[in-house]
């Protein structure tokens, strides 16, 4: 199956940090994929980029064998790509409800309230749907997101460390509702996580950045056992 | 759930009626200050359009006013155009001279664009002054010759309503107030509005949602110059005079400060804010009359409301709604 996502040879300074050294991976239609590394590796980095929201200095981006490098990040939505942030961006004035709303803003003036409180029943947050959405929390924020990057009706799910704040119960969950979501939404999905315990068990193919650079790439089970993978995580905490 | 919505529209109705019969009930002097209270609130909520929902600081629309109200006193005095028909085109000139200014400001945030907007204002009096052929200069444009254009002459006729020059500027502001009023909530109640939130509590989320920042801020520049247009305007025709210092920038300072008094990002609490800036100088003066003094008891009350009302007058509004409010049920779906 070709590739729904591809980025290759991505470079990405900043002042003198080589954020993203020639990052190349690739994504499969339907896959859950992992993106794992250190922190500081440029995992969110590599989000930005593809979100459009970071000009890279080299490289190419493709989505649906199309280039994105002309699109502007206001455009991404439209190609069928959502995310959600590492450090949760809700909009804060508003409540639960009008967030999702934002979301679905891509689709225009017809869709509404109807689907945007169907999205939340699905999240499991129909309740909180009146909530301003900052009183919720940091666990159900990063829910919400969730249902904010669902309502653009995307193909391509990007989630930045959506385990924040759970415990170890919620991170069980958390992995049996990304499966679900790719199978109910027909979803591609770019997974970044720490808990490595979840990324091994829901992820079909996973890479792996250290320092800006790509290591290793390939099945959970050859990923856990890449030496070079070891060596990256070497005397930080979370070990894979 | 539908007892709310119901609420308020019978809340705006009895506002509206007062509205409606308030210049039989007090003088004509006092009828003319309350015109002016409903052309702050057309400034105002264009401004709270733009800074308190798009979160885009103006320091400048006193300019936009300038140019409403240049508009309107050029299409009087040398076309002979009629005083309300003036303000159709005063919004339509202000609002592409909003969306002008908006292009490039639209890259710009926080304290740079504080700058960039407090620059027009700045510039705004020495601009008119330079283009004196085409605005009277420093003399400005006296509108005082041509009572016909406007109810100065003899008492309009409408409706069955003899309407003098006072009651009639008062009818005309307010009716611009409230409809302006009711655009601006329809407007921000939907799509385009919550673009307006987005942009405003974070514009990363914003873009990812696929919003243009740079179209909703150009829109938002437009829509609320347009109002300042047609303020500037009704502010021509009803002072029947303009030059340069009638939008000096200060005028740009004391509108900020309404929509502060008002509560930033909320349509509630308007009509104070515009009440607030036009009494509160008179009121400044009452209380002492030495050099300075009402300055100081202006900046005084300023500073006590914004301690004591931090969210404004709509922030005041709402609190006292959740004490009354009894818990409701869940919302159905
Ligand atoms: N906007 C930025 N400006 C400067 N440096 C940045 C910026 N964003 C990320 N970086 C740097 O790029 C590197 C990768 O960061 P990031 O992508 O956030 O890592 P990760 O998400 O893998 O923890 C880090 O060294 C970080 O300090
Ligand atoms: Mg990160």
């Amino acid at each position: 199956m070709a590739a729904l996502l591809s980025v290759e040879e991505i470079t990405l300074r900043f002042g003198g940090i080589v954020a993203l050294d020639g990052v190349s991976f690739e994504v499969e239609a339907g896959h859950i994929a992992g993106l794992i590394g250190p922190n500081g590796a440029g995992k969110t980095t590599a989000f930005n980029v593809i979100t459009r929201l970071y000009a890279p200095d080299q490289g190419r981006l493709e989505f649906d064998g199309r280039s994105l490098l002309e699109t502007p990040a206001h455009r991404i939505a439209e190609h069928g790509i959502a995310r959600t942030f590492q450090n949760v961006n809700l909009f804060t004035s508003m409540s639960v409800l009008e967030n999702v709303l934002v979301g679905g803003h891509r689709l225009g003036r017809g869709t509404g309230e109807k689907e945007a409180r169907a999205m939340l029943e699905y999240v499991g947050l129909g309740v909180r749907a009146g909530d301003l959405a900052a009183s919720l929390p940091y666990g159900l924020q990063k829910r919400v997101e969730i249902a904010r990057a669902l309502a653009a009706k995307p193909r391509l799910l990007l989630l930045d460390e959506p385990a924040g704040g759970l415990n170890h119960e919620g991170v069980e969950e958390l992995g049996d509702f990304i499966l679900r979501l790719r199978d109910d939404h027909e979803l591609t999905v770019l997974l970044v996580e720490h808990h490595m315990g979840l990324v091994m068990r829901i992820s079909d193919h996973v890479n792996v950045l250290g320092s800006g650079r790509k290591i290793a790439g390939g099945t959970p089970a050859d990923v856990r056992a890449n030496p070079d993978v070891i060596e990256a995580y070497l005397g930080s905490e979370a070990g894979p | 759930m539908r007892r709310e919505p119901l609420r308020a529209l019978a809340l705006f109705a009895a506002l509206a009626a007062v509205v409606f019969v308030l210049p039989a009930f007090v003088n004509d002097f006092r009828a003319q200050q309350f015109a002016y209270v409903g052309i702050y609130l057309v400034a105002l909520t264009g401004l709270n359009i733009l800074t308190g929902y798009a979160g885009q600081i103006s320091l400048g629309h006193g300019a936009f006013m300038a140019i409403g109200g240049y508009t309107a006193s050029i299409l009087m005095i040398d076309h002979g155009v009629r005083d309300i028909a003036t303000i159709p085109l005063a919004i339509i000139v202000t609002g592409i001279a909003g969306v002008l200014f908006g292009l490039p400001a639209a890259r710009l945030s926080g304290l740079y664009l504080a700058l960039a907007t407090f620059a027009i204002a700045v510039a705004a009096p020495a601009t008119i002054k330079r283009f004196e052929g085409f605005t009277g200069g420093g003399t400005g444009v006296n509108l005082f010759g041509i009572p016909e254009l406007t109810a100065s002459d003899a008492p309009l006729q409408l409706f069955g309503f003899e309407l003098d020059f006072n009651n009639w500027i008062y009818y005309l502001s307010w009716t611009i107030a409230i409809a302006g009023y009711v655009l601006a909530w329809l407007i921000l109640r939907g799509r385009t509005g919550r673009a307006f939130r987005a942009v405003r509590d974070s514009e990363i989320a914003a873009v990812s949602s696929g919003i243009s920042l740079t179209r909703t801020k150009v829109l938002a520049f437009g829509i609320s110059a347009a109002y300042a247009g047609a303020a500037g305007a009704l502010f021509a025709v009803a002072t029947a005079f303009v030059n340069p210092d009638t939008f000096p920038v200060t005028l740009s300072i004391f509108l900020l400060v309404g929509i502060v008094v008002s509560g930033i990002g909320s349509l509630q609490g308007l009509v104070a804010g515009a009440v607030f800036i036009v009494f509160m100088p008179l009121w400044a003066q009452t209380v002492s009359k030495s050099p300075g003094a009402p300055f100081v008891v202006y900046g005084g009350v300023l500073i006590v409301l914004v301690l004591v009302l931090p969210g404004g007058v709509a922030g005041l509004i709402a609190s006292a709604r959740r004490l009354t409010r009894r818990r409701q049920d869940f919302p159905k779906p």
